[in-house]
C-alpha cells in the first residue's frame, strides 16, 4: 500500500493529461470497507451492558480487497461472482459514489451509471419526476433534460406511466426506465449493474442493441451481471470476484466456463437466463 | 468525443477525468465543489417543489394544509397560552405568538429535516456522484417554502390588528434571512451527525420542544424574571425572535446588541455546519 503523501504525488502527476493511452478506467490496489452499526438482536438490556461497557457496535465489512485492473477505451468488461463479492461496491467506486479505502482509481470520461437500484429513488413521485430530478442531481440543467425526456421515454416504452408515482411500477418497468436514462446521458463509460435483467425478452434484445451500438462508438461498459449469456454476447473480457478479490480475468468465454465449473452449474437454462 | 479535455484532478463530479483515491477528513478542494454546487441548483427548487406536492398527495384539503397546519398549531398554542394565563393576553398577544411561532418553525422544521436528509437520502446517495450538501440545503429550502404561506397568514392579523406598518417592517427580510442561514446551518450540523449517532433524531424531537418552550414564543422576553434571564442569553432564538418582534410587531428599529448577536450565531452556525458536514461527507455512502 501507498502512503498518503506517495498519494498525493501521484494526484499532482494526474493533473497533466494522461496521453491517449486507450485506457478508460485504471484501477489499482482498490480496498473499500464499509462501516456499519449492526446488532444481531437490539434488545434494550444488550443495549444497556453495552453502553456500560462502553462497547462500541461498528462492524467492518471489506468488500473489495486490493484489486488491480484496467479497462481499455471501447471495450466492454463483464463481471462475475457469487452475491455479496463485491460486485455492486467496485462499480460504486468507479463512479466516485464510495471513496476508496485504500488504492487509486482513474476514470478517463464522463461515468453514467445504472446501478441496480435504478432512477426511482422517490417511489412516491411519478416516473417523470424522477428522470428529471435524477438528470439534475447529475448535474444536467433542465433544458438538457427536456431535450432528453422525450428519448427518454421513447425508448423505455412506458407511454402514461411515466405520469404515474413510480410505486406503482413493476420491477420490470423500473429497469427499462433506469436503463434508458442512463444510456441517454451520452456517456463515455456506462456502468451497468444487473439491469437487464428485469426486462422482458424483446426489450433485453433492444438493450443488447444499445449497449453495441456504445462499444462500436468506443463507449466503455462495465457490465455486472447474473445473465453469464449477456456477459458472453457483450463483453470481450470479464473479471471474476470472489469475496473482494479478483479471482480470474481472462477473455469472456474463459472466465465463465471456470465460474460455472466453480458453481458447480452446467450450461442449463438457469445460468444462462438473466435471473 | 475522443478528446479529453482540461483534465483536473480532484472532484468535478461530472468531470472529464477524475481521480478517486482514499482521503483524509478534510475539506474537498472547494472551488470545484461550489461550482458543481452551483450547477446543480435546478435540482434544489425541483425537489423541494416535488416534494411539497407529494406530502399532501393524498389529502383533500391538499396543498391547505400549507395554511391550515401553522393556523391550527397557532390555535393551540393560544388557547394553552389563554388558559394557563387566565385569559390575560390581548388580540396583540396572538400576532407575537403567530409571528414567533412561524419564524421558530422556519429554523426547526430545517433542522429536523435536515437531519433526516442525508440518511433517508438512500438511493440518491447510494446511485449518484453530487455535492452531499444539497440534502440538507434542500431541506431548509423546502421549509423556507412552507414559511413563505404563513407569512401571509400573519400579514392578514396584523392588518385586522392594526399594529403599525411602515418602513421598520422591512428589517424581516434581513432577520428572517438570518435565521435561515442558523437553520441552514444547523441542518449540515445534524444531517452529519446524525449519519454518526442515528439516535440524535428521536432526541431532537424533545429537543426541539424544549427550545420551543425556552424561547420568546408563548411569552414576551420581558415576562423572564431576571434569575433566568441566562436562559435567554445562550439561546440562539432569543436575538432573531427579539429583534423580528421588535421591527414587525412594534414597528421599531430592532436595538443593535440584538441584530449583531443574529448575525454572530447564523455566521457562526453556518461556518460549523458547512466544515463538518463538507469534512465527512466523502464517507456517508459506506455508512448508510
Amino acid at each position: 500500500m501507498r502512503s498518503a503523501s506517495e498519494n498525493r504525488a501521484a494526484t499532482v502527476e494526474g493533473d497533466r493529461l494522461p496521453a491517449a493511452t486507450g485506457c478508460a478506467i485504471r484501477v489499482e490496489n482498490l480496498s473499500v470497507t464499509y462501516r456499519t452499526t449492526v446488532e444481531k438482536k437490539p434488545t434494550l438490556k444488550k443495549t444497556l451492558i453495552r453502553l456500560g461497557r462502553r462497547e462500541r457496535i461498528i462492524r467492518e465489512i471489506n468488500a473489495v480487497r486490493d484489486v488491480s485492473f484496467e479497462v481499455p477505451r471501447g471495450a466492454a468488461l463483464g463481471v462475475v461472482g457469487v452475491n455479496g463479492a463485491g460486485k455492486s461496491t467496485l462499480l460504486r467506486t468507479m463512479a466516485g459514489i464510495l471513496p476508496p479505502t485504500d488504492g487509486r482509481i482513474e476514470v478517463f470520461g464522463r461515468v453514467s451509471t445504472l446501478l441496480s437500484l435504478g432512477v426511482g429513488f422517490k417511489s412516491e413521485l411519478t416516473g417523470q419526476e424522477n428522470v428529471v430530478l435524477g438528470g439534475l442531481a447529475a448535474g444536467l440543467s433542465r433544458e438538457q433534460m427536456a431535450e432528453k425526456y422525450e428519448e427518454i421515454v421513447d425508448f423505455a416504452e412506458l407511454g402514461d406511466f411515466m405520469d404515474m408515482p413510480m410505486r406503482t411500477y413493476s420491477s420490470g418497468m423500473y429497469g427499462r426506465l433506469a436503463f434508458s436514462v442512463a444510456t441517454s446521458m451520452d456517456p463515455d463509460i456506462l456502468l451497468i449493474d444487473e439491469a437487464l435483467s428485469t426486462g422482458d425478452a424483446r426489450f433485453k434484445e433492444k438493450s443488447f442493441a444499445k449497449m453495441r451500438e456504445l462499444c462500436g462508438e468506443t463507449r466503455t461498459i462495465v457490465l455486472v451481471s447474473h445473465g453469464l449469456r449477456s456477459i458472453r454476447e457483450l463483453c470481450d473480457e470479464a473479471i471474476w470476484m470472489n469475496e473482494g478479490r479478483i479471482a480470474m480475468r481472462d477473455d469472456a468465454d474463459a472466465v465463465i466456463d471456470a465460474y460455472k465449473e466453480y458453481l458447480q452449474v452446467g450450461e442449463s437454462e438457469v445460468t444462462n437466463e438473466d435471473v | 468525443m475522443n478528446a479529453i479535455a482540461r483534465p483536473r484532478a480532484g472532484e468535478d463530479f461530472t468531470g472529464e477525468y477524475n481521480v478517486y483515491e482514499p482521503h483524509k477528513v478534510g475539506l474537498p478542494p472547494l472551488g470545484p465543489y461550489f461550482r458543481a454546487l452551483w450547477a446543480r441548483k435546478q435540482f434544489l427548487f425541483e425537489l423541494a417543489r416535488t416534494n411539497l406536492r407529494a406530502q399532501h398527495y393524498n389529502t383533500t384539503f391538499g396543498q391547505l394544509w400549507l395554511i391550515l397546519n401553522p393556523l391550527m398549531m397557532a390555535a393551540v398554542y393560544f388557547t394553552l397560552v389563554y388558559i394557563i394565563r387566565d385569559g390575560g393576553r390581548g388580540p396583540v398577544f396572538l400576532a407575537h405568538l403567530m409571528l414567533s411561532l412561524f419564524a421558530f418553525r422556519l429554523v426547526s422544521t430545517a433542522i429536523s429535516r435536515g437531519a433526516q436528509s442525508v440518511v433517508g437520502g438512500g438511493k440518491l446517495l447510494l446511485n449518484t456522484a453530487f455535492p452531499r450538501l444539497l440534502l440538507p440545503l434542500e431541506a431548509v429550502l423546502e421549509s423556507f417554502m412552507r414559511f413563505l404561506p404563513t407569512v401571509a397568514v400573519y400579514a392578514v392579523v396584523h392588518a385586522i390588528l392594526g399594529l403599525p406598518i411602515g418602513l421598520d417592517l422591512l428589517w424581516i427580510v434581513p432577520i428572517i434571512a438570518l435565521m435561515t442561514i442558523f437553520g441552514a446551518g444547523a441542518a449540515m450540523f445534524a444531517a452529519t451527525a446524525q449519519v454518526y449517532f442515528r439516535d440524535l433524531a428521536s432526541f431532537l424531537r424533545y429537543f426541539t420542544r424544549i427550545w420551543l418552550y425556552t424561547s420568546p414564543i408563548l411569552f414576551y422576553a420581558e415576562d423572564v424574571p431576571a434569575k433566568l434571564q441566562t436562559i435567554l442569553y445562550v439561546n440562539p432564538m432569543y436575538p432573531m425572535l427579539g429583534s423580528l418582534n421588535d421591527a414587525v410587531i412594534e414597528g421599531r428599529t430592532p436595538p443593535f446588541p440584538l441584530l449583531a448577536a443574529s448575525l454572530a450565531w447564523a455566521l457562526g452556525a453556518i461556518m460549523v455546519g458547512a466544515v463538518f458536514f463538507m469534512s465527512r461527507e466523502r464517507e456517508f455512502a459506506i455508512r448508510l
